[in-house]
């Protein structure tokens, strides 16, 4: 019994720890040494994980990174279930919604960053062009800060509020309807079904949404270089950004230590959520 | 509390209630395919414990969602105390429901779920708390007041539904859509006892959907069988016990149901295959005024009367399975392609293969024409 | 209900607007994209197009792209159907801890692992390859297509297991026979994912990759870097045809989709 469930686990774990373990041995590795082109690495202890945590650039690339991902969530998430609401339950065009909603899921990053591009080029781009027509406004997104992260915001709430909607409208066809009825019976209004029914029995999937969204809203990467580069300035880069740029200046042991932070980072925040939205609200009075 | 009719209640799902103002039902619409509930006139009255019986997808989830409000049916009236309320929205009826399964607010307690139809309405904290305590002990809950729902076993679960209704002060009746259905066997009868004795002592009009007939019986005073959406006998247990007004019920009430077999009417009584049942004069001619010459003769198993000497004038019979149930057994008997059932006493000494010979005590038997009794 | 259409209507125009947008684009002339604002082209040109279907630098990394998506589909879906069976139907030692340890990998951020990951590949002599790039997007996709397989599975009764075993099927003709066709649906939804999140990756691909294998994000991102400000209307054509294989599958699995969402089990 418990052998044929580790037989059945393998294929699993073998194919994950090909690609997971031996490079994060190795990034754990880089990290604890100084390493320069051309000369033998040298033992550093924790020293680069010091230089990471005390680089105002990490820690304001950090800082905006959870502004980002937390205003991400705090839009995508109720925007997702008030539209998942929204949609019908049955029906022919239970299907036209859903394929619709999937088509901005397939677009690469790249290619989503490219998208938006194209419609904010300056003076050439459709959105450019509304805000100049419509309210007189110049909209550059490589030299307005607000404009470049306005415009990053607005993408990633494009890109990935359908996820949240498919997820959301699969919690919400799930509720038997008896449940519904009782609230009706027992007087509830609106606010109050959507409070103590709706919501609750979304707990499962809302559980993997937010984790979704978090993980990759944290590793936003292609799009805010390909929007701007990264700029003005430092305004549009994030966490991976700006650990990629190390790595590709070959600083290895500053970003095998700012890559392991990250991570630890990322588990933690995720393990945190998980925790809380499974205790949510159980065996609590109200 | 209230007394409750539905007067000439039609139901379709697939036709608009729109649809049904444009073609006047009850001319056009009998019979046509679509209609889960025809022409249902019901009536059950203040305090009293009744039963909703028929078999699966018969129309008593519909009937129900009628009377508590969740449906609008597409034609007819429903009546709270005489007064119209086919138009009321759920809330302003005051009914409450219990449904299959347990239907409990997941992220609040015992308490919580209890306080919130009270909250809802806007009744002060102290007699919400005074009329929680009083539901809670009647229900066995009171030492679960502040225990989490998850931690409850689905019957309690059941009892925390059934309490969100008679909490409220005004509810006029509480209607029950099988609400065993998910309980452990070994719970069920508890349950069921726990809900008649809370419907004798609130004297509240209880509405309980089966397809159970040993739920119903036991449970009401006053039964009311529907299949395929119409109506087919209403009464109380015994009444429809032994006096069923139609095969179908003979044979659904009463473990095991009524024996039934075609027969034609001959010059020397009943006959069906090679059996011939006598009858008396006074029912020959009730059954002369019906037209045609085919009946269905129905005898419980219970009065079918069994011996394993020859008696002159009874039927020879084969037995052909004999099922122990304790205190007696049931006898599967069968003649030239007619199969009875019948109760023996335990001691009797009778083994598969053996004949005996049966009577049938004329007034012990019913007869039906075309689904209708006649006898 | 006039309103929630109204407001469905507005969200879908929202949502759309974009991929109209780009559409558009892609049938217009560079001249036209640069001097004037049209809702639609004047002067319809497929010549972007034509360039996309003759040209091999597209064509090449597009075939690229399409096998290694389709590879790791196939080798996700053949790991975790297994895998989430065992997580839906015993619990093991671990096991706990095992199913978050496998959700961990998808939150390493992937730039810094590229270095040793390449190092990996080359020593497996998988670099370049396809089936590099589709055993590498193992790594993100196994953990999510466990994740919901395993949703979907655990909302099967356990019985229907016993029952099959009880009447004699083996394991390999109860998967195929019983089991199979009652996830269908999950395995439908896994696959929309997985195809999704290894087609729209780039970093793995772009580190894994040379002049063989180069699949079409990459080809794009770098034609982009490349053409700056110059073919509006070639990357809006790109962008069209990367949309275009999607929407295949999509279309290819849109029962199974619905299916699986109104199941409610993701």
């Amino acid at each position: 019994m418990k052998n044929r469930a580790w037989l059945f686990v393998a294929p699993v774990l073998l194919l994950v720890a090909l690609n997971a373990l031996v490079p994060i041995m190795a990034v754990i590795n880089y990290s604890l040494h100084y390493s320069f082109a051309g000369s033998a690495p040298e033992f550093a202890g924790l020293n680069n994980y010091i230089e990471v945590f005390t680089d105002p650039d990490f820690l304001g690339a950090l800082r905006r990174q959870f502004l980002f991902s937390f205003c991400v969530l705090l839009v995508q998430i109720p925007l997702g279930i008030l539209i998942a609401m929204q949609l019908p339950k049955s029906g022919k065009s239970v299907v036209v919604c859903l394929v619709l909603l999937g088509i901005p899921l397939l677009i690469p990053h790249t290619v989503v960053g490219l998208l938006w591009r194209i419609m904010t080029v300056y003076e050439v781009g459709i959105i450019s062009k509304i805000f100049s027509y419509v309210f007189d406004y110049s909209y550059r997104v490589t030299q307005n800060p607000v404009d470049a992260v306005l415009t990053i915001f607005f993408l990633d709430v494009w890109h990935w509020t359908p996820l949240v909607v498919l997820l959301s409208y699969a919690g919400l066809v799930a509720i038997p309807d008896q449940f519904y009825q009782a609230a009706a019976i027992d007087g509830a209004s609106a606010w109050k079904t959507f409070r103590y029914v709706t919501l609750p029995k979304l707990r499962a999937v809302l559980i993997i949404a937010l984790l979704l969204r978090f993980m990759d809203s944290f590793m936003i990467y292609a799009e805010p270089f390909i929007i701007s580069g990264g700029g003005p300035g430092n305004w549009n880069t994030y966490l991976n950004q700006y650990v990629a740029r190390k790595a590709e200046s070959y600083e290895l042991g500053y970003a095998g230590a700012a890559s392991i932070a990250y991570l630890y980072i990322v588990v933690v925040c995720c393990f945190i959520f998980y925790t809380i939205m499974t205790n949510l609200g159980k065996g609590i009075k109200r | 509390m209230a007394r409750i009719a539905l007067k000439s209640i039609y139901h379709s799902y697939t036709f608009s209630q729109k649809d049904a103002e444009k073609m006047s039902i009850p001319d056009e619409c009998v019979g046509t395919e679509g209609f889960v509930v025809e022409d249902l006139d019901l009536l059950w009255e203040d305090g009293t414990a009744n039963a909703l019986l028929g078999p699966s997808g018969c129309g008593k989830t519909t009937i129900l969602n009628i009377i508590s409000g969740l449906l609008r049916p597409t034609n007819g009236t429903v009546l709270f105390n005489d007064k119209n309320v086919t138009g009321y929205m759920p809330k302003e009826r005051h009914v409450a429901q219990v449904f299959q399964f347990p239907v409990v607010y997941d992220t609040m307690n015992v308490y919580g779920n209890l306080e919130f139809p009270l909250e809802n309405r806007g009744v002060s904290k102290k007699d919400i708390r005074r009329r929680i305590e009083t539901i809670a002990e009647m229900l066995d809950l009171d030492d679960k007041l502040k225990a989490p729902i998850g931690s409850l076993t689905p019957a309690e679960k059941q009892k925390v539904s059934l309490g969100r209704g008679i909490v409220r002060e005004d509810t006029a009746a509480i209607l029950l859509d099988e609400p065993l259905t998910v309980i452990d066997p070994k719970e069920k009868w508890g349950l069921r006892r726990k809900l008649r004795e809370v419907q004798k002592e609130l004297r509240i009009t209880m509405i309980y959907v089966t397809h159970d007939q040993h739920e119903a019986l036991t449970f009401a005073d006053h039964v009311t069988v529907v299949k395929e959406g119409q109506l087919v006998q209403t009464g109380s247990p015994e009444q429809l016990y032994a006096d069923p007004n139609s095969p179908f019920i003979g044979y659904f009430i009463g473990t095991p149901g009524m024996n039934l077999f075609d027969c034609v009417l001959t010059d020397a009584g009943l006959q069906s295959g090679n059996i011939v049942i006598p009858i008396s004069e006074a029912i020959r001619s009730k059954l002369a005024l019906t037209h045609g010459s085919s009946f269905q003769f129905g005898i419980r198993p219970e009065f079918v009367q069994i011996s394993a000497p020859r008696k002159e004038k009874w039927h020879p019979f084969t037995v052909t399975a004999i099922e122990s149930l304790g205190p007696y057994k049931i006898l599967t008997l069968n003649s030239n392609d007619v199969e009875i059932k019948s109760r023996a006493p335990e001691d009797m000494n009778v083994s598969e293969e053996d004949h005996v010979w049966v009577n049938f005590p004329e007034d012990k038997s019913r007869i039906f024409h075309k689904d209708v009794r006649l006898v | 209900m006039k309103k929630r259409i109204i407001f469905l209507v507005c969200f879908y125009i929202l949502l759309m607007f974009p991929i109209y947008w780009m559409i558009v684009n892609s049938l217009k002339t560079e001249n036209e994209i640069f001097t004037m604002t049209t809702f639609f082209p004047k002067e319809i040109t497929f010549a972007n197009y034509i360039e996309i279907f003759t040209n091999p630098i597209w064509t090449d990394s597009l075939i690229n792209s399409i096998i290694y998506v389709c590879l790791n589909v196939v080798i996700t879906l053949l790991a975790a159907i297994p895998g989430a069976y065992a997580f839906s139907r015993w619990k093991f030692r671990g096991s706990n801890h095992l199913f978050f340890w496998l959700l961990t990998n998808r939150m390493a951020p992937a730039a810094i692992f590229m270095i040793p990951f390449t190092e990996l590949y080359f020593t497996l002599k998988l670099f370049d390859t396809h089936l590099g790039v589709a055993l590498a997007h193992c790594l993100f996709n196994i953990p999510l297509a466990v994740w919901i397989l395993e949703g979907f599975m655990s909302a099967i009764p356990k019985e229907i297991d016993e029952t099959a075993f009880i009447d004699g099927f083996s394991f390999f003709r109860f998967f195929r026979k019983v089991f199979f066709p009652l996830i269908a649906p999950g395995i439908g939804v896994a696959a929309f994912f997985v195809f999704t999140f290894s087609w729209v990756e780039m970093i793995i691909a772009k580190t894994l990759t040379g002049p063989l294998a180069k699949p079409m994000v990459v080809t794009i991102a770098v034609a982009q870097q490349a053409v700056e400000g110059t073919r509006w209307g070639l990357m809006s054509a790109l962008t069209v045809v990367m949309i275009l294989p999607g929407i295949f599958v999509v279309y290819f699995v849109r029962h199974y989709l619905a299916k699986g969402f109104s199941l409610g089990r993701v």
